[in-house]
Order: C-alpha cells, then structure tokens, then sequence
C-alpha cells in the first residue's frame, strides 16, 4: 500500500517553475531518497508534501485520500535541511512545545519525550538551553522533536551533517527501526553513500523534473556499462594487452592492482570473455562485474546543467 | 484544533517573556522613566528662564514709570543710553520708542545683538501695551495711581473653575489636568506601540534567522504562528499594564498615608463646600491641600473608568494594528539589522505623526484635525486616548468613539490580514533583500 501518491504536481514562482510534474508513489514502510542538486526544486517539493505550499497543479494522496493538510500534517514528521530551535528555551520545554503543536496532549507530550530522552541518553539535558547545546547535541534534539509524535511519514533533510560517526550511526539505526515498525522516511541528501546504504528506493529531481525512479540496484543496473573486473594469477603485459586487444568481446580500459577492467562489448556475454582467458590459459582468481555508483550516476545525470539554481526569483 | 495551537504558541510566547528576569526590571523602571520624562520636560519648560535686561529709549518720558522690572525682564531707563552704547551697558537688546499719538498704531522698535526669544518677545510686548493703557486710564481718568495698582491687583481675585454641563448635574472639570492626563495617556500608547512593535518585529526575525521557522510552520499554519506571538506578545504587555495599575493604586494609597491629618481636614472643609455649590466663596486652606483636592476632583472628573476601558481598547486595537505590520517586516528581512531600519520607515512615520497630531489636538480637542485623526485607524490610538481625558460624551461625542473603535477594528483586521500573505511568503525567503515593493507582490499575488 502507498502511504503517499504524487501526480503530476506543479509549483511555479514569479518567473520559474520550482517542481514541473513530478509523479511518484511511496509504498509503506520503505526509504525513499529523494536526490538532486541544489535547486533541483526538492525543498519545494517536500513543502507541498508537508502542506507549507499549496500546488498549483496537480495531486497528493496521502494514504489513498486526497491531502488534507490540516489534519495530514500532524502525521507527519519533517526536518528541514535550514533547522533550527529557540536558543533561549529550555531543551524538555522546547521537546515538548514542539510535540504539543503536533497534536499530542501535555502528558503523551512528556511520556514519549522522556522515553527518548533516556533512549538517547540526553536526560541531563532536559533543563539545560538550546544555546548551551553543540552542534551535533542540537541534531539529536531535533531528530528527536522530529519523530516524537510518531508521524506515519518522516521527511528528514541532510539528517547527518554535523553529527559524528556515533551519533550517525544512532539515528540511522533509528530510521531502520522507524521503518520496521511501518513508518515510510524520505531521506533527502547530497550523499550518496548513505543513499546507497540506507535507501530501498529513489527518485532525481534536476531542474524541477523528474528524471530517475527506481529502486537502487534497478537504478544501478539501468545504468551499467558492462564493466567487469578481472584478477589474473599473472599480471598481463604490454604485449598481451595486444593481442586482448584483438578479441572483439571485450575492450581492456583500464589496469589496477593487477587486475584488468574490461568492457564488454555490445552482443557478447560475461561467459565469451572468460572463455578467451581460459583459452588464453591465464589463470582466474576473480570476476566481478562493476556497477556504477550512486554518484556517477548523479554526476553523468546532472553534469552539464547549471548546478545551482537561485531560488525562487522574484 | 486551530485556535488550540494558536493558544499553544500564544502560551508559549507569553510564558518565556514573563519569566525572564527583564519583565520585571522594565516594568518597574518604565513607569520611572515615563515619571523622569514628564518631569523634565516640565522642568525645562518652567526653569529655563533667562533674565534680559533692555534699554529703552524713550520720547514720550512716561514709560519709566509704568515699566517694572522683574525676574525676567529689567528695564534700564539711565539718560544717555542709544543704540550704540546699549550692549557695553550690559542691556540684551535695546527698545525705541517714538512719541506715540493717540489715534494711530505707531511702530517702535527693538535692536538686539542676541535673539530674545519668542516667549520673551511676546512678554515686551504685552508689557510696553499695558504701559501705554495705564498711562491712558491715568490721564484720562481721575483715578490716582495708587488707585490704579489697587484695581490691578484686586483683578486677580476671580478664578476660573469650569464645569462639564453634560449630565444631568454638572461635573467639575479641570482643562489642564484632563490636558495631562490625555498627554499622558497618548504618550503611554505612543511609547508601548513601538515597545511591543519593535518585540514582535524581533521575535519573527529570531525565529527566521533561527530558522526555526520552517520547523514550526511544518506543524501550523503560518497565520497562527503569527497571530500566537501576536496574541503572546500584546498579553505580555497587558499584565504589565495590569501591574502598573497595582503599583499606582499601591502607590496613591501609600501616598494618602503620608497626607497630614490637618491637610486631609482641610480637604474634606473643600469637597464639602464644593459639595454644597459655594465653590466660590473660597474657603482659605493651605496650597497643599488645595493642590491635592485639585488632583482628585481632576481625576473624577476624568471618569477614571471610561478612560482606562478605552485606554485598554485603543492600546489593544494599536498594537494589532500595528504590530501586525511590524510582524511583516519581521518576516521579510534577513539576519542584516539594517534592513529592518530601512523598511520600517513607513511603519514608525505614522505613529511619529500621530504622536505630533496628537500634541496639537490636545490644544483644541474639538478642531477638525483633532476629530479627524482620532477616527482614522493609523492615528486613532494614540489620538483619541489623548482626547477622551476631556469628557465623553461631551468633547467626544459617542458617535465619534464608535465610529473610531469601529474603523480601528476594521483597520486592524486588514492589516493583519495583509501582514499575513506578507508573513507567510517572508519567513521562508532567504537571501534575498526585501522591498515594500516585493512584500505588495507577496500580499497581493495570487
């Protein structure tokens, strides 16, 4: 089931379009990632998925009922990238601020903020100000506020600037066990390592259009370009390269730490490469075929289109 | 559910206001700096007379004798003086005086090296006429000079107290305490209107730059974010305003402690006779006592709980209207201070205007200009609580009250109706300089 639908959405300022017909669907429970550079139109998007913007076209469904954002806000949980608490209140005041704008009475408000308190080991803090906060103690605080109300959709913006590996690794064990237990996380970042680790599925947004769906390996295997890597008992020389160079299954394009990259070529298989080193008698100890990473792709995608966009020119 | 988060942020905003140690230091102060204000400037006003000594040259040979000089003015008559010598002599300016004729305006003059002074030239004036009206009822007249002191200092018997004839009985009223009262009462508006403005302003501008902003508005509605600290911040000053009172309550009733029984008596001889209509047989109690008597009848002439309702109502119906707007340039401006500055230029013009408006319609708080501007919303607060110290329904007719508190509601109904499609575009919008002319898109797109 689809916690959340998107058709063709559509946002416009002054003199540029933000978002233009953007589609997707978000099954429940997954880690979507929603990726693209800056100015790509993501912030405007996540404003009309948390009612901040009305669309000026187009639909959002949240689970199978039009969005309402009234009511469909408070089931959502959302961390802008430009985050921010009140510097002079007092951290379990400010936790509990936050929860109560969210729909949850006084006492649910200080029942859940104390659980994750001690989860995350920050009851020291309750009474201490923002202010007296570093930077990375703010993260957890906001993670925190975030999900406190127990939203069905969590939309979390750059979740891991500033945090050491610790704490990263505390919240993202976090967003999986959000994910078990049925919450659905939008995951919106330039890294794309972490995309890579965490997310089930993505979508790129360049220049407010879609231009990529898929799940990760999907999107891997979409743009492969049948490389492989091959590890020789005997590392190949100059000469032998010649005459690799005269099969016409494979083209030799690049050499590392002995091994050689090779590239297939259009209508042959993995299975003609092999057979000529076998036939070559060179000894295989590896074959691994290399697919692109997360970041080529987003580089090859969006390299040639002006990176930054200003945005929302009036 | 909406008004419920509007009360949470309104609590909110109230709650770390109140607490903080500054409330209390600047309720206290404020009313010593309003205190310390108005007694300065009635300081300055009453002790920065110089002494000016002139020299006259007179043709007519009379005036030395009807010219007297006193703390403010001395007259130096000594033979050979001119308009040569008359500085080396230690004389500010020098005054010619041609025979007069009877019948004719004559022109005379006065040479001077420094200015005097309008007050002080306006003083001359009076003075040099009065000669001139003596000398003639002297002449003219068989009354002795003798006889003639006695009447002018006789003539100063009769004092003017005036009553407000509106109801049923007539009330005693006192022009120049309703006069302070109202200049109180404007100032007060005048000072809280920027004070709670300017916090408001502030506050948006903390949550911008926090961005705490976007945060918040991912739960509500950006209206309601507004109108919670809006609502917040005017609560915040109501309690100080409630506490002010409590201090002058306490205050007075402290003050009536000290008042000496054989003072109080004689209070009580004044508000009996005035009681039984003899007001004019003045019953001779000491300048202490009749200072204090005027200070109450004043007071209960100005009908204490009228004026405090509609102080409430104006300060209220102000600080929307205003702060509403302040909350606008709050949204639109980045972390630079100095746009804030820029763009609340025609926000604080008016209410500087009204302050000025305010001064003059308090010298004829029936002119044009005075019921006019207590009407139009941009004005009215600061205005009309000046005026209403005069009497309702007597200076300010009730149709002129309702008219005023109906155009204020409108007029801030529709400013925080605008401040709102301004706030809500502003307080996600960095980066960019804002102008009036992008916050009137921001209004009034879509």
């Amino acid at each position: 089931m689809n916690i959340l639908e998107v058709k063709d959405l559509q946002k416009t300022f002054a003199t540029q379009i933000a978002v233009d017909k953007i589609s997707f669907q978000l099954e429940k429970g997954s880690i979507f990632g929603l990726l693209g550079p800056n100015g790509a139109g993501k912030t405007t998007l996540i404003r009309m998925i948390t009612g901040i913007f009305y669309p000026d076209a187009g639909e959002i469904l949240f689970e199978g009922k039009p969005f309402d954002p009234m009511n469909d806000i408070l089931r959502i949980g959302y961390m802008p990238e430009e985050r921010g608490l009140y510097k002079k209140m007092k951290i379990g005041e400010q936790a509990l601020y936050l929860a109560q704008l969210k729909g949850l009475s006084r006492s649910e408000a200080l029942q859940r903020a104390k659980e994750w308190f001690v989860k995350f080991e920050m009851q020291s803090w309750w009474n201490k100000k923002v202010e007296d906060l570093s930077k990375g103690m703010g993260q957890k605080l906001q993670f925190v506020t975030t999900v406190m109300h127990e939203p069905r959709l969590i939309i979390l913006d750059e979740p891991f600037s500033g945090l050491d590996p610790v704490n990263s690794n505390l919240i993202k064990d976090e967003i999986y066990s959000l994910a078990r237990k049925g919450a659905t996380i939008v995951f919106s970042t330039h890294r794309m390592e972490q995309v890579e680790e965490i997310c089930d599925h993505i979508i790129l947004v360049n220049r407010g259009q879609k231009i990529l769906d898929g799940t990760v390996g999907g999107v891997k295997q979409q743009f492969k370009e049948n490389l492989f890597r091959i590890g020789l008992e005997r590392p190949l020389t100059g000469e032998d390269l010649k005459t690799a160079d005269a099969s016409d299954a494979f083209t030799v394009v690049g050499r590392a730490d002995g091994q050689l990259v090779v590239k297939i070529a259009e209508g042959h298989r993995p299975n003609d490469v092999l057979s000529w080193f076998i036939r070559k008698g060179e000894g295989i100890t590896s074959f691994v075929e290399i697919l692109p990473s997360l970041n080529d792709i987003f580089i090859r995608l969006v390299e040639g289109t002006p990176l930054a966009r200003q945005f929302q020119r009036l | 559910m909406s008004n419920n988060k509007i009360w949470l942020i309104t609590r909110r905003e109230y709650l770390t206001r109140v607490r903080n140690r500054t409330f209390l230091l600047s309720t206290f102060l404020f009313p010593l700096v309003i205190i310390l204000f108005i007694a300065g400037s009635v300081m300055i006003a009453t002790q920065t007379h110089t002494h000016h000594k002139i020299a006259v040259v007179d043709a007519n040979g009379y005036f030395k004798d009807y010219l007297r000089s006193d703390s403010s003015l001395s007259f130096d008559f000594s033979p050979g003086i001119d308009t040569l010598n008359y500085a080396d002599r230690g004389n500010t300016a020098v005054l010619i005086i041609p025979p007069l004729p009877e019948d004719n305006v004559t022109i005379y003059r006065l040479k001077f090296k420094k200015q005097l002074g309008p007050a002080a030239k306006d003083d001359l004036e009076n003075r040099v006429n009065n000669a001139i009206t003596d000398h003639l009822i002297y002449e003219k007249t068989s009354v002795s000079r003798i006889q003639l002191d006695t009447l002018r200092s006789r003539s100063k018997i009769a004092a003017l107290r005036t009553f407000d004839d509106n109801d049923k009985k007539a009330r005693a009223s006192n022009q120049n305490a309703a006069g302070a009262i109202g200049y109180v009462c404007a100032i007060l508006i005048y000072m809280l209107t920027f004070i709670y403005g300017a916090m408001v302003m502030r506050g948006v501008m903390e949550e911008k730059t926090n961005r705490i902003a976007e945060v918040v508005v991912s739960s509500v509605k950006p209206f309601q974010l507004m109108m919670g600290k809006i609502t917040g911040i005017g609560a915040v000053g109501l309690t100080q305003f409630l506490l002010w009172i409590v201090l002058l309550v306490g205050l007075s009733f402290l003050a009536q402690a000290f008042i000496p029984p054989s003072v109080g008596k004689e209070i009580m001889q004044l508000q009996q006779a005035n009681a039984m209509g003899n007001a004019g047989n003045a019953i001779k109690v000491s300048e202490g006592a009749n200072r204090i008597y005027e200070f109450q009848s004043a007071m209960s002439a100005a009908n204490l709980g009228l004026t405090i309702f509609c102080f409430l109502f104006y300060f209220i119906g102000g600080y929307l209207f205003y702060s509403a707007l302040f909350a606008a340039i709050g949204s639109a401006v980045n972390e630079d201070p100095q746009e804030a500055q820029s763009l609340m230029m025609p926000v604080t013009l008016p209410i500087v205007f009204s302050f000025f408006v305010a001064t003059v319609a308090l010298q004829d708080p029936t002119g044009p200009l005075a019921v006019w501007a207590s009407i139009i919303p941009f004005s009215s607060p600061i205005v009309m609580t000046g005026r209403i110290p005069f009497g309702v329904p007597g200076t300010v007719p009730w149709w002129q009250l309702g008219l005023s508190m109906v155009s204020l509601v409108a007029g801030f109904l529709v400013t925080v109706w605008l401040a709102g499609k301004i706030y809500r575009t502003g307080i996600l919008m960095y980066g960019k300089k804002p102008t009036w002319k992008t916050m009137w898109k921001w209004a009034f797109h879509k």
